[in-house]
Order: structure tokens, then sequence, then C-alpha cells
């Protein structure tokens, strides 16, 4: 099963057996029968974006900007070549609905580039897809296939006039790829390095043409939208948070996976979707959106509602709805090591705050870890953090500093502890115990 | 250096773009020629500039940004083991921790028979599976508890 768990889902609907991303099972559960409706009526482009618009969709890979406002930033008359590009990179730890939607609904992402192409006049699109999940990347190209032979790509698309081809592009292990004008470097065959802004991609794009970029599960969700109608989209989430959405669950619970449910479901609600905290232990932190996003405290998070706004009045990030689940075994230092490590590694080295900060922010909190914290080291990691932070091209200056400040912010007596005892609050063994790797064998 | 059906298999990937954009096949040329040579020698990433028409050291930034790209001789099997904050939660550092023990290297090292490559990895986005490891760059691993690991090894001959 694809999904482990929804309510009132979309996305996941008849996802059942494992022939669910085949184009004949797309289209016995409904599939490409908007975009058919929306060439055979020659539905004028701005009725489509406008549609988008009503249904308020919030970009799922992370930023949360209005797709429709986005599309409408195109310029639709503009005579030249025109890209549309979805950002299949997932590698935000935490993160792994696309995958799940590559995997098991793959047509519903390329009907919703066909009508991305169709309303703002684009006749070429690239999926650029994670390295790291190689068969879907292959599952991919052969849905292209599927959905080639059947009209859905290729010119004059069901007689209408309309051409639109979509190809697909594979990573190669650049988590900075993710930033959108960093995957355009990429597929243009460079290093992977984000583009000064403005120009915005709507005006200087691929190959420095217009071009819109959007995530995998934004896409997908647009035929559901053109379908169910803008409004009905809407009101499946709450106000200013449209519809439903696929969220990550990955850690300390007991299925981890992926769940549907609509915008501004309790988080309470998700975890006991997702089987509840593992062996019966507490829940210390959630990092709810990715491992860019803030992590928030337990009893915090016990009151958030799963949308935009409801993650951000906790403090963080609704991000690409990965949820980081950590219970009372975790060592909150440990953690941010991890995470900062990630950040250093990944830092594409062109801005110097980013790629000496980050190294600065691995170099200590790894020291504190080790039992080698100075008093003022937590001083000094957020004096580094502010000196990284709106002083970079992209951001993954700001995605490596976020966690370090909200990991001092809330279990500053824990880093301090480090420092003091050189020693964790949490005994290793306990932390061992939660990772629960060697229950097989015991 | 590239075989014909390496270059047929790269011709098919020029095909995706403009045709003044040869350039953007690098990605998928370079991980063509190294399924094909096992690993990216200067030699091979000049050969793969050449065929595309670009300045080699613009391939080299290639192969060199991307960490999926080996450029230095592996093991017949490489093995990347995810260690990242969702993967460590549940189990992901154990997990290389325990495969390290079984084989007797490090990170970045070969076993002396040069059968297998270990390498700590950043997230592959499949955290829900956790522990998670990759095999050669194409097969994905999901939930590797210490019986799954010993499985695997098993079947790497």
């Amino acid at each position: 099963m694809a999904i482990l768990g929804a309510l009132n889902p979309m996305l996941s609907v008849g996802l059942d057996g494992d022939k669910a991303w085949r184009l004949a099972d797309y289209v016995k559960r409904g599939g490409y029968s908007a975009l058919r409706r929306v060439l055979e009526e020659k539905m004028p482009q701005g009725e489509v974006i406008n549609e988008v618009k009503k249904s308020v969709l919030r970009g799922r890979g992370g930023a949360g900007f209005p797709t429709g406002l986005k599309w409408s930033f195109m310029p639709r008359s503009f005579p030249g070549d025109k890209y549309v590009v979805c950002n299949s990179d997932e590698g935000e730890p935490g993160t792994f609905k696309d995958r799940d939607i590559l995997r098991y609904n793959p047509h519903s992402v390329i009907e919703g580039m066909v009508i991305a192409g169709y309303a703002m006049g684009a006749a070429r699109g690239y999926n650029y897809i994670h390295g790291e999940v190689w068969e879907l990347y292959e599952r991919f190209e052969e849905a292209l296939d599927e959905a080639r032979a059947a009209g859905f790509l290729g010119s004059d698309l069901l007689g209408s006039g309309f051409n639109f081809e979509l190809f697909a592009h594979h990573g190669y292990g650049a988590y900075i790829c993710g930033e959108e004008t960093a995957l355009l470097e990429s597929i243009e065959g460079k290093k992977g390095q984000p583009r000064f802004k403005p120009p915005f991609p709507a005006s200087f794009g691929l190959y420095g043409k217009p071009t819109t970029i959007n995530n995998t599960e934004t896409f997908a969700s647009i035929p559901y939208i053109m379908n169910l109608g803008g409004e009905a989209y809407l009101e499946a989430g709450k106000p200013n948070n449209g519809g439903t959405k696929l969220f990550s669950v990955s850690g300390h619970v007991n299925r981890p996976g992926n769940y549907e449910i609509p915008l501004g479901t309790p988080f309470a609600t998700l975890l006991e979707m997702a089987g509840g905290m593992r062996g019966g232990r507490k829940l210390k932190a959630c990092i709810p959106g990715g491992s860019s996003a803030p992590v928030v405290p337990a009893a915090m998070m016990m009151n958030a509602t799963m949308d935009y706004d409801g993650i951000s009045k906790a403090g963080s990030m609704l991000g690409s709805g990965a949820v980081i689940v950590m219970d009372e075994t975790t060592c909150m230092v440990k953690a941010l090591e991890r995470l900062s490590f990630f950040y250093y590694e990944e830092s594409c080295g062109q801005c110097t705050p980013c790629r000496e900060g980050t190294s600065w922010l691995y170099k200590v909190v790894h020291r504190i870890e080790s039992g080698k914290g100075r008093p003022d080291d937590l001083e000094l990691l957020e004096s580094v953090t502010t000196n990284i932070m709106g002083r970079t091209i992209c951001a993954l200056g700001d995605a490596a500093s976020m966690p370090v400040q909200s990991f001092i912010k809330h279990y500053r007596d824990e880093f301090s502890y480090h420092i003091e005892h050189k020693k964790c609050l949490v005994p290793v063994d306990v932390q061992r115990a939660g990772s629960g790797f060697f229950m097989a064998t015991v | 250096m590239l075989t014909s059906e390496s270059l047929k298999r790269i011709d098919r990937e020029i095909a995706k773009y403009p045709a003044d954009q040869k350039q953007s096949a690098v990605m998928a040329a370079l991980a063509i020629a190294q399924e094909q040579l096992g690993w990216l020698s200067s030699e091979a990433i000049e050969a793969v500039a050449n065929y595309l028409g670009m300045p080699p050291i613009a391939a080299y930034e290639v192969a060199t940004f991307y960490n999926m790209y080996d450029l230095k001789p592996v093991g017949k099997y490489k093995v990347s083991v995810c260690t990242n904050l969702p993967c460590m939660l549940t189990g992901g550092v154990d997990a290389g921790e325990y495969l390290q023990k079984k084989l007797g290297i490090g990170y970045n090292e070969t076993t002396p028979d040069g059968l297998i490559t270990l390498k700590e990895s950043e997230c592959m986005g499949a955290c829900g599976d956790a522990p998670v490891m990759i095999v050669n760059n194409r097969r994905m691993c999901s939930w590797m508890n210490p019986e799954q690991i010993d499985k695997l090894l098993a079947e790497l001959k």
C-alpha cells in the first residue's frame, strides 16, 4: 500500500495494487479527464489559472507560495520558448512524499504538467528527479512513453492544436538542486549553484527563457483541482490553506510513512494515524516541515494544526510536510550535530557566509557533542547564524541556521549540560535503545 | 573509451534537449560512463565532454559537484548508507556501524578483495523506510535491520 493512511484523500485514492501507476489504471480512476476537458472546451488560459488561484493551492515543495499566482507571473503571450519544470529533487531530510507520488501516481504529475503548460503557453517540460530514487526515474520515463503513445504528450494533443513534450532529467546527489534556480543550472548541465534573483525564472529561467517550477505534489494536485473545481478543493482544507496534503512522518513512531490529510488537521490526529509513539515513549520534539524548519517542543506541537498558518503559529514552518518525530531517548545536541553536518556537506560553496558559516556551525556543535564545548559556544553559534542569515543568494544558509537557533532556544539546558559536564543528559544506552536497530536480533 | 552501446544511450539523452543544448545531457552521460567503466577517470570525463562538445573542465566541474559520481575506483558494489537525522533516529547510524564491523572497513574504504566500498550518505528521500541504503547508485534497500543487512551481504558476491 502506497499511502499508509488518509482522511478525505484525493491524491492517494485508488492506489492499491502494483499497477496503480500505469496509464490504464490512472484513466480508470478518472485520470486525464481534466486535461481532456481543458483541451476539448478550449478553456481560456486565464480561466485555468483562475481555477488554481481559487483553490488556494500553495506550493507543496516547502515555500508554500500560491501556485495560481506563480503561474500568472508567466508572460503567456511571449512568443518564444517557455518551459514548465517539475521539482522532484526530493532530498530535504524527512521528506519522502514525492517518491510515493512518482511510485504510485506518476500520471497525475504528467497530467498536471500538461495542463500547466497549456495554461502558461509552454510547449516543453522537464521533471527533475532525485538521482537516489533511480527506479522511479526509470518508472517515470515509462509513464512518459505511455502518455506519448496515448496522445497525451506530443503534438496536436487530442486534436486541439496544442503541443507539449515532457522529459525526465535525473539528479546525481546534490541537495542544493532542490533550490529552483540551482535546479535550472543543473538541467543546463552545470554545477547546481543558485542564481541571483531577480531576474526570477518567470522572466529568465531555463536556457534564459520564461520558466515556471513547481513541486511534484503541486503538479499532481492540479488534475484534482480542475475536476473538483477550485472552491471545492479549497474547502477540503481550510481558509488560506486549500486542499489535502501528503505528510511524511519519520522517526520514533510505530508506522513511519506517508499520510494524506486535509490541511488544518490536528498534529495529534496525524500522530495517532502513524501508530503513535514507538514503545509507548513520550514525544520530546518534532520538526514539522523538513530539517530546515525550526524544531518545536512536544507541548506546543500537540496543540498545533497541520497547515501553513497553524505551524507558523507554533513557531515553525510547514515546509514540505516532513514530520520528524523525536522521543525522549533523543539527544538534541547529537540531532543538531547531524543536521549541521548535512548543511555543511551540501552548501554549494558559492557564498562565503554559507560556505564558511555552515562549517563553523558543524564544528562548534560537533565539539559540544564530543565533550569539548567551551562556555561561550552557544553565543558563538548564535552569532554565526545571524551572520549567515539574509546574506546569501539562496535559502540554504537560512535553512542551516534555523535548526541551530531553534534547538538552542528550546533545549538550551541540554546544550549547557553538554558543555559543563562533557556528556549527555540522555544516557548513551538509552539513546541506542531508542533507534530500535537491534530489536530484530534480541 | 565509451562503447557504442553507451554512446547510443547518451544519444537518447541528448535528444531530450533543444538541439543547441547538448551540454544538458552531461549528467546522464557521466552516469552512463560510470556505469560502463565503474568510476570516472579524468580521461572518461574528457571523453564525455568531447562527445558533447563542451569544455572538459565544465564536465569535470559537474563530476566533482554531484556526489554520486565516483572519481576514484570503488569496489564491485558501492553501498551507501544514509545516516541523516530521520534515518539516525531509527537506526541509520547503527546500521552503518554494523556494516563497518561486519566488513572490517570504515566509510570510504573498500574490502581487501575489492568487493564492497562503504559510503556514508546524505538524505535519499526515503526516510520512512529507515534504515536505508543504496547499492551501486541504483538499488534502494529499505528497512535494513541486522537480518536484512546480513541477507544483502550474502547476496553481494
